[in-house]
């Protein structure tokens, strides 16, 4: 009857017009976790000569995945909404290769969901980009 | 001698609007969130017209936070380089056949972009403002700000650290 957190987290991330306009697939769900893909799309580019993928579509997949980790902690009842979210982008990701992001919520109170995440392309060892965020909790 | 005549008007507006097409135009990104810029002499607005697929919470309904944040990024970026070239616009040294040829100037890098989203962003169209605050050879840091229906009615607003490209091709 009742549908389980990830369940929910799941069916939340495919309802997101701008996620699904990206490509974005929610590939793991966990108690305050969330991993996302964004496979490399040519519409998505920032830099035209060398076919990198824009700052701004790394930090829409960020904002998504740190959203998503908010919402599938055990404490929290509802939705989220994005307080502060900073990026640094550590290299330019590979053209052609999906970029992975991993999102885990590492503290949260009644009103405050903190959350962190970092992003890979291929290469697992040498991180694109992490990112910090504050999200709301939401009553439910 | 007197001071030199100033140059025709439509010459002036061409080559500036060319210059700033070229920058716009070569950036699949901005071609995709339809974001578009508005040029009053050196100052930008960026305008990002309401679509569908912005939407981040349907049930609100209300922008999607990482749109927001490519938003404010990809003003920063424009207005930075943007800011960066006025000289060489001015003094012709931009071909704006060879610029829109594809010959674009390299875009500042982003080092780091922190953003408060301040109020949820509505269902409709956006604008956004960049200031350089700071701008050296290498490093720069830029402050943005976005709003909807009124401009002191801030929906977000952002500060970003750009690594410059080289100048010396």
């Amino acid at each position: 009857m009742t549908m389980n957190k990830t369940e929910i987290a799941q069916k939340f991330i495919t309802m997101i017009p701008h996620s699904r306009a990206l490509g974005m697939e929610l590939t793991h769900v966990g108690e305050g976790e969330a991993h996302i893909e964004m496979p490399y799309d040519a519409r998505f580019v920032g830099d035209p000569e060398t076919g990198v993928i824009s700052g701004g579509a790394v930090s829409a997949l960020m904002d998504t995945c740190c959203g998503a980790a908010a919402m599938s902690h055990p404490s929290s009842p509802a939705g989220t909404a994005t307080i502060d979210l900073r990026i640094d982008y550590m290299r330019a990701a590979q053209p052609g290769q999906t970029i992975r992001a991993k999102a885990e919520c590492y503290h949260i109170t009644r009103s405050v969901a903190f959350v962190r995440a970092t992003a890979f392309d291929d290469d697992d060892a040498n991180p694109v980009a992490t990112a910090n965020g504050t999200f709301t909790v939401e009553a439910s | 001698m007197a001071r030199q005549k100033p140059e025709p008007m439509q010459v002036v507006k061409q080559r500036r609007d060319a210059a700033l097409n070229a920058l716009v135009q070569g950036v699949p990104y901005i071609q995709f969130l339809g974001i578009q810029f508005d040029r009053r002499g050196d100052e930008l607005t960026a305008l990002l017209p309401f679509d569908e697929k912005l939407i981040g919470n349907p049930m609100l309904p209300a922008l999607h936070g990482g749109v927001t944040a490519a938003f404010l990024e990809t003003t920063a970026v424009i207005g930075l380089s943007w800011a960066s070239l006025w000289e060489d616009i001015e003094a012709g040294k931009f071909d704006a056949a060879d610029l829109s040829a594809g010959h674009l100037p390299r875009l500042p890098k982003t080092i780091d972009f922190s953003v408060d989203y301040l109020r949820s962003g509505l269902p409709r169209d956006a604008y956004a403002r960049a200031r350089v605050n700071r701008s050296g050879r290498r490093y720069a840091s830029v402050h943005v700000e976005a709003w909807q229906d009124r401009r002191e009615k801030l929906f977000a607003q952002a500060t970003g650290h750009f690594l410059m490209p080289s100048r010396d091709d």
